[in-house]
Protein backbone atom coordinates (compact mmCIF):
# COMPACT_ATOMS: atom_id res chain seq x y z
CA UNK A 1 0.00 0.00 0.00
CA UNK A 2 2.61 2.66 0.56
CA UNK A 3 4.17 1.56 -2.73
CA UNK A 4 2.04 3.74 -4.23
CA UNK A 5 3.42 7.50 -4.48
CA UNK A 6 -0.19 8.67 -4.43
CA UNK A 7 -0.72 6.90 -0.92
CA UNK A 8 2.31 8.21 0.31
CA UNK A 9 1.15 11.87 -0.53
CA UNK A 10 -2.50 11.42 0.74
CA UNK A 11 -1.06 10.57 3.98
CA UNK A 12 1.54 13.18 4.35
CA UNK A 13 -1.38 15.91 3.60
CA UNK A 14 -4.00 13.45 5.23
CA UNK A 15 -2.35 13.24 8.79
CA UNK A 16 -1.51 17.01 9.15
CA UNK A 17 -4.42 18.52 7.78
CA UNK A 18 -6.62 15.58 9.96
CA UNK A 19 -4.13 17.24 13.19
CA UNK A 20 -5.28 21.08 12.07
CA UNK A 21 -9.11 19.53 11.77
CA UNK A 22 -8.95 17.72 14.76
CA UNK A 23 -7.23 21.10 17.36
CA UNK A 24 -9.78 23.95 15.44
CA UNK A 25 -12.80 21.42 16.04
CA UNK A 26 -12.37 20.85 19.41
CA UNK A 27 -12.82 25.27 19.92
CA UNK A 28 -15.59 24.70 17.59
CA UNK A 29 -17.70 22.89 18.93
CA UNK A 30 -16.49 24.07 22.23
CA UNK A 31 -18.02 27.72 21.00
CA UNK A 32 -21.03 25.97 19.78
CA UNK A 33 -20.00 27.26 16.21
CA UNK A 34 -19.39 24.15 13.87
CA UNK A 35 -21.51 26.26 11.51
CA UNK A 36 -19.03 28.44 11.00
CA UNK A 37 -16.65 25.50 9.64
CA UNK A 38 -19.43 24.87 7.59
CA UNK A 39 -19.83 28.28 6.02
CA UNK A 40 -16.21 28.37 5.22
CA UNK A 41 -16.17 25.32 3.40
CA UNK A 42 -19.26 26.32 1.20
CA UNK A 43 -17.56 29.58 0.15
CA UNK A 44 -14.48 28.32 -0.78
CA UNK A 45 -15.87 28.25 -4.31
CA UNK A 46 -17.31 31.27 -5.41
CA UNK A 47 -13.97 32.38 -4.14
CA UNK A 48 -12.21 30.21 -6.84
CA UNK A 49 -14.28 31.14 -9.26
CA UNK A 50 -14.46 34.86 -8.90
CA UNK A 51 -10.34 34.84 -8.94
CA UNK A 52 -10.87 32.93 -12.46
CA UNK A 53 -13.78 35.61 -13.81
CA UNK A 54 -11.02 38.38 -12.93
CA UNK A 55 -8.24 36.60 -14.13
CA UNK A 56 -6.18 35.97 -11.15
CA UNK A 57 -5.01 32.68 -9.38
CA UNK A 58 -7.30 30.80 -8.30
CA UNK A 59 -5.77 29.77 -4.70
CA UNK A 60 -5.64 33.50 -4.03
CA UNK A 61 -9.11 33.69 -4.77
CA UNK A 62 -9.93 30.48 -2.51
CA UNK A 63 -7.45 31.75 0.22
CA UNK A 64 -8.75 34.99 0.32
CA UNK A 65 -13.03 34.79 0.15
CA UNK A 66 -12.24 32.35 3.26
CA UNK A 67 -9.86 34.38 5.76
CA UNK A 68 -11.99 37.45 5.11
CA UNK A 69 -15.12 35.49 5.94
CA UNK A 70 -13.49 33.93 8.61
CA UNK A 71 -12.63 37.53 9.69
CA UNK A 72 -16.34 38.45 9.28
CA UNK A 73 -17.91 35.85 11.57
CA UNK A 74 -15.14 36.73 14.05
CA UNK A 75 -16.01 40.62 14.06
CA UNK A 76 -19.99 39.42 14.11
CA UNK A 77 -19.04 38.58 17.62
CA UNK A 78 -20.36 36.34 20.56
CA UNK A 79 -24.49 36.31 19.99
CA UNK A 80 -24.24 32.93 18.64
CA UNK A 81 -28.28 33.44 18.38
CA UNK A 82 -27.91 36.12 15.85
CA UNK A 83 -24.81 34.68 14.59
CA UNK A 84 -25.60 31.23 12.80
CA UNK A 85 -28.76 33.03 11.43
CA UNK A 86 -26.25 36.59 9.82
CA UNK A 87 -23.77 33.66 8.69
CA UNK A 88 -26.74 31.72 7.01
CA UNK A 89 -27.66 34.90 4.69
CA UNK A 90 -24.24 35.84 3.69
CA UNK A 91 -23.13 32.61 2.81
CA UNK A 92 -26.08 31.76 0.82
CA UNK A 93 -25.60 35.10 -0.94
CA UNK A 94 -21.74 34.71 -1.30
CA UNK A 95 -22.90 30.97 -3.28
CA UNK A 96 -25.00 33.18 -5.62
CA UNK A 97 -22.03 35.14 -6.78
CA UNK A 98 -20.64 31.94 -7.08
CA UNK A 99 -23.51 30.97 -9.77
CA UNK A 100 -22.67 34.42 -11.34
CA UNK A 101 -19.31 34.03 -11.79
CA UNK A 102 -20.00 30.74 -13.04
CA UNK A 103 -22.26 31.92 -15.71
CA UNK A 104 -20.07 34.98 -16.10
CA UNK A 105 -17.06 32.57 -17.00
CA UNK A 106 -19.01 30.03 -19.09
CA UNK A 107 -20.29 33.01 -21.49
CA UNK A 108 -17.05 34.76 -21.15
CA UNK A 109 -14.30 34.33 -24.07
CA UNK A 110 -12.12 31.77 -22.27
CA UNK A 111 -15.17 29.08 -22.73
CA UNK A 112 -15.62 26.86 -19.81
CA UNK A 113 -11.91 26.51 -19.16
CA UNK A 114 -12.51 28.64 -16.13
CA UNK A 115 -15.13 26.39 -14.55
CA UNK A 116 -12.91 22.98 -15.38
CA UNK A 117 -9.84 24.74 -13.63
CA UNK A 118 -12.13 25.34 -10.97
CA UNK A 119 -13.64 22.00 -10.94
CA UNK A 120 -10.19 20.06 -10.84
CA UNK A 121 -9.44 22.20 -8.11
CA UNK A 122 -11.50 20.34 -6.03
CA UNK A 123 -9.86 17.04 -6.24
CA UNK A 124 -9.64 13.89 -4.25
CA UNK A 125 -6.95 13.48 -1.90
CA UNK A 126 -5.85 10.67 -3.87
CA UNK A 127 -4.70 13.04 -7.02
CA UNK A 128 -2.57 14.95 -4.74
CA UNK A 129 1.34 15.73 -6.30
CA UNK A 130 4.28 15.27 -3.98
CA UNK A 131 4.39 19.15 -4.20
CA UNK A 132 1.03 19.81 -3.39
CA UNK A 133 0.92 17.87 -0.66
CA UNK A 134 4.43 18.66 0.74
CA UNK A 135 2.66 22.21 1.09
CA UNK A 136 -0.82 21.37 2.21
CA UNK A 137 1.08 19.74 5.56
CA UNK A 138 2.63 22.59 5.99
CA UNK A 139 -0.20 25.10 6.11
CA UNK A 140 -1.75 22.63 8.02
CA UNK A 141 1.14 22.60 10.30
CA UNK A 142 1.54 26.27 10.73
CA UNK A 143 -2.14 26.13 11.39
CA UNK A 144 -1.59 23.41 13.88
CA UNK A 145 1.32 25.24 15.41
CA UNK A 146 -0.83 29.19 15.58
CA UNK A 147 -3.60 27.65 17.17
CA UNK A 148 -1.73 25.74 20.24
CA UNK A 149 -0.01 29.15 20.55
CA UNK A 150 -3.34 30.81 21.07
CA UNK A 151 -5.12 27.69 22.83
CA UNK A 152 -4.85 28.72 26.53
CA UNK A 153 -6.34 32.47 25.87
CA UNK A 154 -8.70 31.50 23.19
CA UNK A 155 -9.85 28.34 25.53
CA UNK A 156 -10.37 31.34 28.21
CA UNK A 157 -12.37 33.48 26.16
CA UNK A 158 -14.25 30.56 24.86
CA UNK A 159 -15.67 29.44 27.98
CA UNK A 160 -16.43 33.08 29.74
CA UNK A 161 -15.41 35.45 27.60
CA UNK A 162 -16.58 38.20 29.93
CA UNK A 163 -14.15 37.24 32.65
CA UNK A 164 -11.59 36.87 29.90
CA UNK A 165 -12.41 40.03 29.21
CA UNK A 166 -12.31 41.58 32.60
CA UNK A 167 -9.14 40.05 32.98
CA UNK A 168 -7.66 41.64 30.03
CA UNK A 169 -7.41 38.91 27.16
CA UNK A 170 -7.62 40.60 23.69
CA UNK A 171 -10.88 38.52 22.99
CA UNK A 172 -12.39 39.73 20.22
CA UNK A 173 -8.67 39.70 18.76
CA UNK A 174 -8.44 36.12 19.47
CA UNK A 175 -12.16 35.04 18.15
CA UNK A 176 -11.23 36.68 14.71
CA UNK A 177 -7.64 35.11 14.68
CA UNK A 178 -8.92 31.93 15.02
CA UNK A 179 -11.39 31.97 12.78
CA UNK A 180 -9.20 33.83 10.27
CA UNK A 181 -6.88 30.32 10.82
CA UNK A 182 -10.25 28.30 10.36
CA UNK A 183 -10.38 29.81 7.36
CA UNK A 184 -7.28 29.27 5.86
CA UNK A 185 -7.42 25.56 6.65
CA UNK A 186 -10.43 25.41 5.22
CA UNK A 187 -9.50 26.75 1.91
CA UNK A 188 -6.06 24.36 2.19
CA UNK A 189 -8.82 21.46 2.95
CA UNK A 190 -11.29 22.06 0.50
CA UNK A 191 -9.01 21.94 -2.40
CA UNK A 192 -6.78 19.35 -1.35
CA UNK A 193 -9.65 16.98 0.09
CA UNK A 194 -12.48 18.56 -1.43
CA UNK A 195 -15.10 20.46 0.53
CA UNK A 196 -16.94 17.31 1.56
CA UNK A 197 -14.06 15.99 3.98
CA UNK A 198 -13.88 19.29 5.91
CA UNK A 199 -17.25 19.34 8.17
CA UNK A 200 -16.96 15.79 8.90
CA UNK A 201 -13.17 16.30 10.35
CA UNK A 202 -14.28 19.41 12.22
CA UNK A 203 -17.34 18.27 13.92
CA UNK A 204 -17.46 14.36 14.77
CA UNK A 205 -13.80 14.12 16.44
CA UNK A 206 -14.15 16.91 18.73
CA UNK A 207 -17.65 16.62 19.14
CA UNK A 208 -16.43 13.06 20.51
CA UNK A 209 -13.60 14.48 22.41
CA UNK A 210 -16.06 16.67 23.92
CA UNK A 211 -18.20 13.44 24.60
CA UNK A 212 -15.37 11.41 26.07
CA UNK A 213 -13.76 14.01 28.21
CA UNK A 214 -14.17 17.58 30.09
CA UNK A 215 -10.50 18.02 30.38
CA UNK A 216 -9.48 20.63 27.67
CA UNK A 217 -5.83 19.06 27.03
CA UNK A 218 -6.86 15.75 27.00
CA UNK A 219 -9.61 16.87 24.86
CA UNK A 220 -7.91 18.37 22.78
CA UNK A 221 -5.45 15.89 22.06
CA UNK A 222 -8.09 13.58 21.96
CA UNK A 223 -9.83 14.89 19.33
CA UNK A 224 -6.40 15.33 17.23
CA UNK A 225 -5.82 11.64 17.42
CA UNK A 226 -9.61 10.75 16.55
CA UNK A 227 -9.25 12.99 13.41
CA UNK A 228 -6.38 11.46 12.89
CA UNK A 229 -7.47 7.83 13.20
CA UNK A 230 -10.72 8.54 10.74
CA UNK A 231 -7.86 9.69 8.40
CA UNK A 232 -5.52 6.85 8.38
CA UNK A 233 -8.53 4.29 8.96
CA UNK A 234 -10.38 6.24 5.81
CA UNK A 235 -7.46 6.12 3.62
CA UNK A 236 -6.56 2.57 3.90
CA UNK A 237 -10.26 1.59 3.58
CA UNK A 238 -10.73 3.28 0.32
CA UNK A 239 -7.39 1.86 -0.63
CA UNK A 240 -8.57 -1.80 -0.18
CA UNK A 241 -12.03 -0.80 -1.68
CA UNK A 242 -11.93 0.77 -4.85
CA UNK A 243 -15.47 1.75 -4.52
CA UNK A 244 -15.14 4.04 -1.93
CA UNK A 245 -14.29 7.13 -2.25
CA UNK A 246 -11.82 8.26 0.47
CA UNK A 247 -13.79 11.02 1.81
CA UNK A 248 -17.02 9.35 2.04
CA UNK A 249 -14.60 6.36 3.95
CA UNK A 250 -13.40 9.12 6.21
CA UNK A 251 -16.30 11.11 7.20
CA UNK A 252 -18.02 7.79 7.67
CA UNK A 253 -15.64 6.32 10.25
CA UNK A 254 -15.60 9.69 11.89
CA UNK A 255 -19.35 9.41 12.35
CA UNK A 256 -19.08 6.02 13.60
CA UNK A 257 -16.21 7.25 16.40
CA UNK A 258 -18.45 9.95 17.03
CA UNK A 259 -21.59 7.15 17.62
CA UNK A 260 -19.47 5.27 19.40
CA UNK A 261 -18.60 8.16 21.90
CA UNK A 262 -21.98 9.05 22.67
CA UNK A 263 -22.95 5.57 23.39
CA UNK A 264 -19.76 5.37 26.12
CA UNK A 265 -20.37 8.56 27.40
CA UNK A 266 -24.08 7.44 27.88
CA UNK A 267 -23.10 4.12 29.24
CA UNK A 268 -20.44 5.87 31.91
CA UNK A 269 -23.14 8.13 32.97
CA UNK A 270 -26.01 5.73 33.68
CA UNK A 271 -22.91 3.63 35.52
CA UNK A 272 -22.28 7.11 37.41
CA UNK A 273 -25.87 7.12 38.36
CA UNK A 274 -26.74 3.27 39.50
CA UNK A 275 -23.03 3.64 41.48
CA UNK A 276 -24.50 6.48 43.40
CA UNK A 277 -27.88 4.94 44.02
CA UNK A 278 -26.24 1.76 44.57
CA UNK A 279 -24.25 3.88 47.34
CA UNK A 280 -26.31 5.39 49.09
CA UNK A 281 -28.81 2.94 50.30
CA UNK A 282 -24.86 0.83 51.76
CA UNK A 283 -23.88 3.74 53.25
CA UNK A 284 -27.73 4.44 55.08
CA UNK A 285 -27.50 0.59 55.54
CA UNK A 286 -24.17 0.52 57.30
CA UNK A 287 -25.43 3.57 59.34
CA UNK A 288 -28.45 1.40 60.56
CA UNK A 289 -25.62 -1.51 61.13
CA UNK A 290 -23.92 0.59 62.95
CA UNK B 1 -37.79 37.66 -29.04
CA UNK B 2 -35.12 38.31 -27.22
CA UNK B 3 -36.69 40.04 -23.52
CA UNK B 4 -36.95 43.62 -23.89
CA UNK B 5 -37.24 45.49 -21.03
CA UNK B 6 -38.83 49.40 -21.16
CA UNK B 7 -39.55 52.45 -19.20
CA UNK B 8 -43.54 51.27 -18.98
CA UNK B 9 -44.00 48.95 -16.37
CA UNK B 10 -46.91 47.20 -17.68
CA UNK B 11 -46.07 46.36 -20.68
CA UNK B 12 -43.50 44.66 -19.19
CA UNK B 13 -45.21 42.78 -17.02
CA UNK B 14 -47.41 42.12 -20.52
CA UNK B 15 -44.34 40.78 -22.02
CA UNK B 16 -42.89 38.51 -18.61
CA UNK B 17 -46.66 37.28 -18.39
CA UNK B 18 -47.23 35.89 -21.81
CA UNK B 19 -44.98 33.15 -21.05
CA UNK B 20 -46.19 29.48 -19.74
CA UNK B 21 -42.70 29.22 -18.22
CA UNK B 22 -42.75 32.55 -16.20
CA UNK B 23 -46.45 32.22 -15.14
CA UNK B 24 -45.35 28.60 -13.79
CA UNK B 25 -42.20 30.01 -12.41
CA UNK B 26 -43.97 33.00 -10.95
CA UNK B 27 -46.88 30.54 -9.48
CA UNK B 28 -44.51 28.22 -7.93
CA UNK B 29 -42.07 30.24 -6.33
CA UNK B 30 -45.16 32.13 -4.62
CA UNK B 31 -45.96 29.16 -3.23
CA UNK B 32 -42.30 28.48 -2.23
CA UNK B 33 -42.35 32.12 -0.65
CA UNK B 34 -45.70 31.40 1.48
CA UNK B 35 -44.65 28.07 2.58
CA UNK B 36 -40.86 29.02 3.66
CA UNK B 37 -41.28 32.29 4.88
CA UNK B 38 -43.68 31.00 7.95
CA UNK B 39 -41.40 28.16 8.85
CA UNK B 40 -38.45 29.78 7.92
CA UNK B 41 -39.90 32.62 10.77
CA UNK B 42 -39.96 29.98 13.24
CA UNK B 43 -36.80 28.30 12.33
CA UNK B 44 -34.67 31.48 12.73
CA UNK B 45 -37.08 32.34 16.27
CA UNK B 46 -35.67 28.97 17.31
CA UNK B 47 -31.88 29.74 15.88
CA UNK B 48 -32.39 26.39 13.85
CA UNK B 49 -30.40 27.66 10.58
CA UNK B 50 -27.86 24.98 11.29
CA UNK B 51 -30.70 22.44 11.63
CA UNK B 52 -32.58 24.22 8.14
CA UNK B 53 -28.78 24.45 6.04
CA UNK B 54 -28.28 20.12 6.84
CA UNK B 55 -32.30 19.26 5.76
CA UNK B 56 -31.54 21.31 2.45
CA UNK B 57 -28.17 19.33 2.40
CA UNK B 58 -30.23 16.08 2.45
CA UNK B 59 -31.10 17.28 -1.47
CA UNK B 60 -27.71 15.85 -2.40
CA UNK B 61 -27.90 12.16 -0.89
CA UNK B 62 -31.35 11.78 -1.85
CA UNK B 63 -30.70 12.99 -5.77
CA UNK B 64 -28.10 10.27 -5.55
CA UNK B 65 -29.47 7.58 -3.68
CA UNK B 66 -32.97 7.95 -6.17
CA UNK B 67 -30.43 7.61 -9.27
CA UNK B 68 -28.68 4.79 -7.79
CA UNK B 69 -32.00 2.84 -6.87
CA UNK B 70 -33.45 3.69 -10.46
CA UNK B 71 -36.63 5.93 -8.55
CA UNK B 72 -37.97 9.01 -8.79
CA UNK B 73 -35.54 11.64 -7.44
CA UNK B 74 -38.81 13.15 -5.08
CA UNK B 75 -38.56 9.72 -3.42
CA UNK B 76 -35.09 10.27 -2.50
CA UNK B 77 -35.52 13.74 -1.32
CA UNK B 78 -38.35 12.64 1.13
CA UNK B 79 -36.67 9.85 2.52
CA UNK B 80 -33.33 11.85 3.16
CA UNK B 81 -35.20 14.74 4.99
CA UNK B 82 -36.99 12.63 7.23
CA UNK B 83 -34.08 10.56 7.98
CA UNK B 84 -32.26 14.03 8.67
CA UNK B 85 -34.98 15.88 10.65
CA UNK B 86 -35.20 12.63 13.18
CA UNK B 87 -31.93 11.75 13.35
CA UNK B 88 -31.48 15.62 14.42
CA UNK B 89 -34.70 15.67 17.00
CA UNK B 90 -33.62 12.17 18.72
CA UNK B 91 -29.27 12.55 18.98
CA UNK B 92 -30.07 16.52 20.16
CA UNK B 93 -31.31 15.84 23.31
CA UNK B 94 -33.12 18.03 25.53
CA UNK B 95 -30.11 18.75 28.23
CA UNK B 96 -27.56 19.05 25.28
CA UNK B 97 -25.60 22.06 25.22
CA UNK B 98 -25.33 24.89 22.33
CA UNK B 99 -21.53 22.56 21.62
CA UNK B 100 -23.10 19.15 21.67
CA UNK B 101 -25.72 20.17 19.38
CA UNK B 102 -23.57 22.01 16.59
CA UNK B 103 -21.55 19.43 16.67
CA UNK B 104 -24.38 16.63 16.31
CA UNK B 105 -25.61 18.70 13.28
CA UNK B 106 -22.46 19.28 11.64
CA UNK B 107 -21.74 15.16 12.02
CA UNK B 108 -25.05 14.38 10.26
CA UNK B 109 -24.59 16.70 7.70
CA UNK B 110 -21.15 15.44 7.02
CA UNK B 111 -22.51 11.79 6.98
CA UNK B 112 -25.55 12.84 4.88
CA UNK B 113 -22.87 14.48 2.25
CA UNK B 114 -20.47 11.66 2.39
CA UNK B 115 -23.17 8.60 1.89
CA UNK B 116 -24.53 11.03 -1.29
CA UNK B 117 -20.90 11.11 -2.48
CA UNK B 118 -20.96 7.02 -1.94
CA UNK B 119 -23.91 6.75 -4.05
CA UNK B 120 -22.41 8.94 -6.45
CA UNK B 121 -19.50 7.13 -7.20
CA UNK B 122 -20.87 3.67 -6.97
CA UNK B 123 -23.86 4.81 -9.31
CA UNK B 124 -20.84 5.96 -12.03
CA UNK B 125 -22.13 8.91 -13.07
CA UNK B 126 -20.95 12.52 -12.99
CA UNK B 127 -22.01 15.14 -10.52
CA UNK B 128 -24.89 16.71 -12.11
CA UNK B 129 -24.72 20.43 -13.39
CA UNK B 130 -23.74 22.73 -9.73
CA UNK B 131 -25.72 25.54 -10.86
CA UNK B 132 -29.01 23.17 -10.82
CA UNK B 133 -28.12 21.40 -7.37
CA UNK B 134 -27.69 24.44 -5.57
CA UNK B 135 -29.89 26.86 -7.16
CA UNK B 136 -32.88 24.67 -9.26
CA UNK B 137 -34.57 25.18 -11.82
CA UNK B 138 -37.42 27.78 -10.99
CA UNK B 139 -37.64 28.56 -14.80
CA UNK B 140 -38.31 25.05 -15.41
CA UNK B 141 -41.48 24.19 -13.35
CA UNK B 142 -43.91 21.83 -14.99
CA UNK B 143 -47.74 21.86 -14.03
CA UNK B 144 -47.25 18.43 -12.25
CA UNK B 145 -44.34 19.94 -9.89
CA UNK B 146 -46.92 23.03 -9.20
CA UNK B 147 -49.51 20.67 -8.13
CA UNK B 148 -47.11 18.83 -5.69
CA UNK B 149 -45.51 22.01 -4.48
CA UNK B 150 -49.59 22.92 -3.79
CA UNK B 151 -50.65 19.49 -2.15
CA UNK B 152 -47.58 19.76 0.40
CA UNK B 153 -47.26 23.00 0.93
CA UNK B 154 -51.22 22.85 2.11
CA UNK B 155 -50.00 19.95 4.51
CA UNK B 156 -47.09 21.33 5.79
CA UNK B 157 -49.09 24.84 6.60
CA UNK B 158 -51.65 23.21 7.71
CA UNK B 159 -49.74 21.15 10.58
CA UNK B 160 -47.51 24.43 11.63
CA UNK B 161 -51.09 26.20 12.12
CA UNK B 162 -52.28 23.14 14.93
CA UNK B 163 -49.34 23.69 16.70
CA UNK B 164 -48.24 26.95 16.28
CA UNK B 165 -49.47 28.91 19.61
CA UNK B 166 -47.49 25.90 21.60
CA UNK B 167 -44.55 25.89 19.21
CA UNK B 168 -44.01 29.77 19.42
CA UNK B 169 -44.55 29.54 23.05
CA UNK B 170 -41.52 26.56 23.41
CA UNK B 171 -39.46 28.63 21.11
CA UNK B 172 -39.56 31.82 23.19
CA UNK B 173 -39.01 30.00 26.98
CA UNK B 174 -38.27 26.11 26.56
CA UNK B 175 -38.33 26.05 30.32
CA UNK B 176 -41.60 27.67 31.10
CA UNK B 177 -43.37 26.35 28.49
CA UNK B 178 -41.89 22.76 29.97
CA UNK B 179 -43.02 23.84 33.13
CA UNK B 180 -46.42 24.41 32.24
CA UNK B 181 -47.11 21.34 30.70
CA UNK B 182 -46.37 22.07 27.03
CA UNK B 183 -44.82 18.94 25.31
CA UNK B 184 -41.03 21.21 24.58
CA UNK B 185 -39.21 17.84 22.76
CA UNK B 186 -41.81 16.25 20.98
CA UNK B 187 -43.02 19.75 19.58
CA UNK B 188 -39.50 20.17 18.09
CA UNK B 189 -39.28 16.90 16.34
CA UNK B 190 -42.43 17.62 14.72
CA UNK B 191 -41.50 20.93 14.10
CA UNK B 192 -38.12 19.79 12.36
CA UNK B 193 -40.32 17.07 10.55
CA UNK B 194 -42.75 19.64 9.02
CA UNK B 195 -39.42 22.01 7.84
CA UNK B 196 -38.37 18.58 6.38
CA UNK B 197 -41.09 17.99 4.34
CA UNK B 198 -41.34 21.89 3.11
CA UNK B 199 -37.90 21.31 2.60
CA UNK B 200 -38.07 18.41 0.28
CA UNK B 201 -40.82 20.10 -1.83
CA UNK B 202 -39.19 23.27 -2.40
CA UNK B 203 -35.62 22.16 -2.43
CA UNK B 204 -36.50 19.95 -6.00
CA UNK B 205 -37.22 22.95 -8.00
CA UNK B 206 -35.54 25.59 -6.42
CA UNK B 207 -32.32 23.64 -4.80
CA UNK B 208 -30.18 23.13 -1.82
CA UNK B 209 -29.04 26.72 -1.57
CA UNK B 210 -32.32 28.65 -2.93
CA UNK B 211 -34.64 27.23 -0.31
CA UNK B 212 -32.32 27.90 2.91
CA UNK B 213 -31.91 31.60 1.30
CA UNK B 214 -36.01 31.15 1.25
CA UNK B 215 -35.96 30.59 5.02
CA UNK B 216 -33.56 32.31 6.17
CA UNK B 217 -33.54 35.66 5.11
CA UNK B 218 -36.99 37.02 4.79
CA UNK B 219 -37.45 35.39 8.57
CA UNK B 220 -34.16 37.04 9.70
CA UNK B 221 -35.69 40.85 8.04
CA UNK B 222 -38.88 40.53 9.53
CA UNK B 223 -37.86 39.57 13.20
CA UNK B 224 -35.12 42.49 13.16
CA UNK B 225 -37.82 44.76 11.96
CA UNK B 226 -41.06 43.70 14.51
CA UNK B 227 -40.50 42.10 17.74
CA UNK B 228 -44.72 41.38 17.38
CA UNK B 229 -44.94 37.43 16.28
CA UNK B 230 -47.74 38.35 13.92
CA UNK B 231 -46.21 41.37 12.26
CA UNK B 232 -43.00 39.98 11.09
CA UNK B 233 -44.78 36.87 10.69
CA UNK B 234 -46.84 38.72 8.21
CA UNK B 235 -43.37 40.75 7.00
CA UNK B 236 -41.60 37.64 6.38
CA UNK B 237 -44.33 36.17 3.96
CA UNK B 238 -44.57 39.79 2.55
CA UNK B 239 -40.95 39.75 1.83
CA UNK B 240 -40.29 36.20 1.04
CA UNK B 241 -42.71 37.52 -2.12
CA UNK B 242 -40.56 40.33 -2.75
CA UNK B 243 -37.43 38.34 -3.04
CA UNK B 244 -38.77 35.89 -5.43
CA UNK B 245 -41.21 37.89 -7.54
CA UNK B 246 -38.02 40.61 -8.23
CA UNK B 247 -35.46 37.88 -8.66
CA UNK B 248 -37.38 36.17 -11.20
CA UNK B 249 -38.46 39.57 -12.89
CA UNK B 250 -34.86 40.44 -12.87
CA UNK B 251 -33.79 37.35 -14.16
CA UNK B 252 -36.17 37.45 -17.05
CA UNK B 253 -34.58 40.68 -18.48
CA UNK B 254 -31.12 39.54 -17.82
CA UNK B 255 -28.33 36.44 -19.08
CA UNK B 256 -27.54 35.74 -15.69
CA UNK B 257 -29.06 32.78 -13.68
CA UNK B 258 -32.05 33.58 -11.44
CA UNK B 259 -30.97 32.01 -8.59
CA UNK B 260 -28.31 34.54 -8.47
CA UNK B 261 -30.94 37.61 -8.51
CA UNK B 262 -32.95 35.76 -5.77
CA UNK B 263 -29.91 35.11 -3.34
CA UNK B 264 -29.22 38.78 -3.96
CA UNK B 265 -32.77 40.58 -3.48
CA UNK B 266 -32.64 38.41 -0.78
CA UNK B 267 -29.49 39.65 0.68
CA UNK B 268 -30.22 43.09 0.05
CA UNK B 269 -33.90 42.89 1.35
CA UNK B 270 -32.45 41.60 5.20
CA UNK B 271 -29.21 44.28 4.51
CA UNK B 272 -32.30 46.94 4.41
CA UNK B 273 -33.98 45.90 7.50
CA UNK B 274 -31.05 46.01 9.50
CA UNK B 275 -29.65 49.68 8.05
CA UNK B 276 -33.75 50.03 9.03
CA UNK B 277 -33.69 48.55 12.41
CA UNK B 278 -31.01 50.62 13.09
CA UNK B 279 -32.29 53.74 12.65
CA UNK B 280 -35.10 53.41 14.24
CA UNK B 281 -33.20 51.98 17.16
CA UNK B 282 -31.49 55.26 17.22
CA UNK B 283 -34.14 57.90 16.67
CA UNK B 284 -36.74 57.51 19.11
CA UNK B 285 -33.88 57.50 22.08
CA UNK B 286 -33.00 60.68 22.62
CA UNK B 287 -36.56 62.09 23.48
CA UNK B 288 -37.68 58.97 25.31
CA UNK B 289 -34.58 59.12 27.42
CA UNK B 290 -35.87 62.81 28.89
CA UNK B 291 -39.03 61.33 30.06
CA UNK B 292 -38.41 57.81 31.57
CA UNK B 293 -34.88 56.21 31.32
CA UNK B 294 -35.49 52.63 31.93
CA UNK B 295 -38.10 52.48 28.97
CA UNK B 296 -35.32 51.24 25.87
CA UNK B 297 -36.58 50.70 22.33
CA UNK B 298 -37.55 46.99 21.72
CA UNK B 299 -36.88 47.22 18.26
CA UNK B 300 -35.66 43.81 16.72
CA UNK B 301 -35.98 42.06 20.20
CA UNK B 302 -37.34 38.90 19.34
CA UNK B 303 -33.92 38.12 17.27
CA UNK B 304 -31.18 38.88 19.66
Amino acid sequence: MFEAEFMRNALLAGTFIALACGLSGYFLVLRGQVFAGDALSHVAFPGALAAAAAGLDERVGLFAVTVLFGALIGALGRRSRARDTTIGIVFTFVLGLGVFFAALLASGAGGGSGIQVAHTLFGSIFGLGHGEALLAGAIALAVVGFTALIARPLLFASIDPAAALARGVPVDMLNIGFLVALGVIAAEATQALGALLLLGLLAAPAGAAHRLTSSPLAGMLLAGALSLLAMWAGLCASYEIPALPPSSAIVLIAASIYLLAGVVAGARRRAARRGAVALAPATLADKIGA
Amino acid sequence: MSPHLSVNLVTDLRELLAYHFMVNALLGGSLVALIAAPLGWFMVLRSETFAGHTLSMMAFPGASGAALAGIGAAWGYFFFCLAGALAIGGLSGGRSGEGERSANIGTIQAVALAVGFLFLSLYGGVLSDLEDLLFGNLLGISDGQLITICAVSLCSLGALSIFARPLLFASVDAELAAARGVPVRSLSTLFLIALALAVAAISQITGVLLVFALLVAPAASAQTLSPRPLTSLLLSVLFALVIVWLGLGIAYFSSYPAGFYIASVAFAVYLAARLAALLSERRPRRPRRRDQPSATAPMGGVSR
